[in-house]
């Protein structure tokens, strides 16, 4: 099952620069919020920090507190564990590029130093029907590198990789921008179905995607929260002047 | 949005002044390669020229013959070659990888700046240097000349290649694999050694092979410290006969039959070489997949 999302009073830092002001947000179990905005706006740097990927980048920081469910992030928790538990997808797909299709979607189990065979086969299996692939690469599984896919193939194989693990959470950064109409079209359904396991977060530029896909959205300019709330509210009566130049396309 | 002219402009048919560029161009890359092959396979053919009448059965397992006699082998000297370069190996490559490892994903500070300062330092010493570092530190303490002794100095040698291309190896690795990673909540460590690691396997596996080839046919630092020797020895202890260092000793030689047996050794040397490198990478690549890159 999904949990909660709470977040108040997020800052990050890239070195000197400030990256998030004064972030606070909401975001219900088994929902999937949207966060859109221009280019450089921080909605990548705001995923990256849930699950505190933000700090892998050098002389990276962030302030704040951030609650998944009962686990706080940024206190008492190592990053290791965190990541365990909140999945992420990357804008683009970058499967294990000497690992089979199987390790691919093995390895966050097994470098765990999870090993059972069987549970593996089960998991393996499921996590790619889940990410509805299972049907094109069941006859290959363990001879074929994840590199060999197609784009649309192996970004639906990284999903794959991150349920494997069972995460609370799944974050979306970007998951269709290099991918085309139809394989776009796949991910947006597996969000749909998705939603009923885990919270999503999933960050767009791609409005009507935010539309089809999300309940909630948040609108992000200049590294702070411009408005957040229902999908059809954001897209139809937007609170905000800004959020309402930027969906009519008037700047970004 | 400006848009794209209906009408295509007519490009001018490729003149024969850029056609004859071209084919110059090409003519000369051409030309550059055979300059690179040349020498290789000149060697090598002289090398078999000089060497493959005296390659028989009794050189390859029998010990060297007393001076003046006839007959004798190399034998001992193979099998000692074969002992050294595994003695430096199993100390330079663990080593040579290890701080490569450590300069591509920790290194981007001074100390790391040191260090591939000094890799880069070390790698430029000429070999007979080594050898002496390696007669004082091992020989002079242990108090005689050894096998241990020749795989230190060839370890030193090969370190610093070794080094340098696992980190560039691991620095071609792109940031996207390792963030893939740790997403999945994979520790630092893990990441580096299972996902990291073992992408650029192929090119940390040239680095080591192009280290060991270096070394293998190396005579310097092998001179005063596995000294040679004329029989038969197994014991890390003991000094030890080296392929290099007969074909050395009988190049200088005032005898024909000598001489003879240098080139069959240095014909043997190389097809020993060539075969490792051979073995190791057919033995790399049975388990890569389909697509993968």
């Amino acid at each position: 099952m999904g949990v909660g999302i709470q977040v108040e009073k997020l800052n990050a830092y890239f070195g000197k620069t400030q990256a998030l002001h004064d972030i606070n947000i909401t975001m219900a179990a088994n929902q999937c919020t949207a966060v859109i905005g221009p280019s450089g706006c921080g909605k990548s740097t705001f995923v990256r920090c849930l699950n505190r990927m933000h700090e892998t980048v050098p002389d990276a920081r962030a302030t704040g507190r951030v609650r998944i469910g009962e686990l706080d992030v940024y206190n008492g928790t190592s990053a290791v564990a965190i990541r365990r538990r909140i999945g992420m997808v990357f804008q683009k797909p970058n499967p294990f590029p000497t690992m089979s299709i199987y390790d691919n979607v093995a390895a966050g189990l097994k470098l765990n130093g999870f090993h059972e065979r069987k549970k593996l086969d089960e998991i393996v299996e499921r996590s790619l029907q889940l990410s509805a692939l299972w049907n094109e690469v069941k006859d290959h599984l363990k001879k074929k590198s994840g590199a060999s896919l197609s784009g649309g193939q192996q970004q639906r194989l990284c999903i794959a990789r991150a349920l494997a693990v069972q995460p609370e959470v799944l974050l979306m950064d970007e998951p269709c921008s290099a991918l085309d109409p139809i394989s776009t079209g796949k991910i947006e359904e597996l969000i749909f179905q998705l939603k009923e396991r885990f919270t999503i977060v999933i960050v767009t530029h791609n409005m009507q995607q935010a539309s089809r896909v999300a309940e909630f959205t948040g609108f992000f300019l200049l590294g702070e929260l411009i408005e957040f709330d229902k999908t059809t509210k954001i897209f139809t009566t937007p609170s905000d002047k800004r959020t309402e130049d930027y969906i009519t396309g008037r700047f970004g | 949005m400006p848009e794209m002219n209906a009408t295509a402009t007519t490009l001018p048919p490729i003149s024969l002044w850029r056609r004859g560029k071209n084919a110059v161009v090409t003519g000369a890359a051409v030309g550059a390669v055979i300059v690179v092959l040349a020498p290789l396979v000149a060697i090598f053919g002289y090398l078999v020229y000089k060497g493959i009448g005296s390659i028989n059965w009794a050189f390859l397992t029998q010990i060297p013959a007393g001076p003046g006699e006839s007959g004798g082998g190399m034998a001992n000297a193979i099998a000692g070659s074969c002992l050294i370069l595994a003695i430096g190996s199993v100390m330079g490559v663990p080593i040579g990888i290890g701080a490569g490892i450590y300069l591509a994903e920790y290194g981007r500070n001074r100390f790391g700046d040191v260090i591939r300062f000094t890799a880069d330092v070390l790698n430029g010493v000429p070999s007979i240097v080594v050898g002496i570092v390696a007669y004082a530190i091992v020989v002079v303490t242990q108090g005689h000349f050894s096998a241990l002794a020749g795989g230190c100095a060839l370890a030193i040698m090969m370190i610093p290649t070794i080094t340098r291309t696992t980190e560039e190896m691991l620095l071609l690795v792109p940031n996207v694999v390792r963030e893939a990673a740790y997403g999945l909540g994979v520790s630092r460590w893990r990441t580096t050694l299972s996902i990291t690691l073992r992408t650029a396997t192929s090119g940390v596996i040239t680095g080591v092979m192009l280290a060991f080839a270096r070394v293998a046919g190396e005579t310097a630092p092998l001179l005063f410290t596995t000294l040679g020797n004329q029989y038969w020895n197994w014991k890390l202890n003991e000094p030890t006969a080296a392929l290099s260092l007969q074909v050395f000793s009988y190049a200088i030689s005032p005898y024909e039959e000598w001489h003879r047996q240098a080139w069959a050794g240095a014909l043997i040397l190389i097809v020993l070489i060539v075969a490792a490198v051979c073995a190791v990478r057919i033995a790399a690549s049975r388990g890569t997949l389909k697509g993968a890159n």
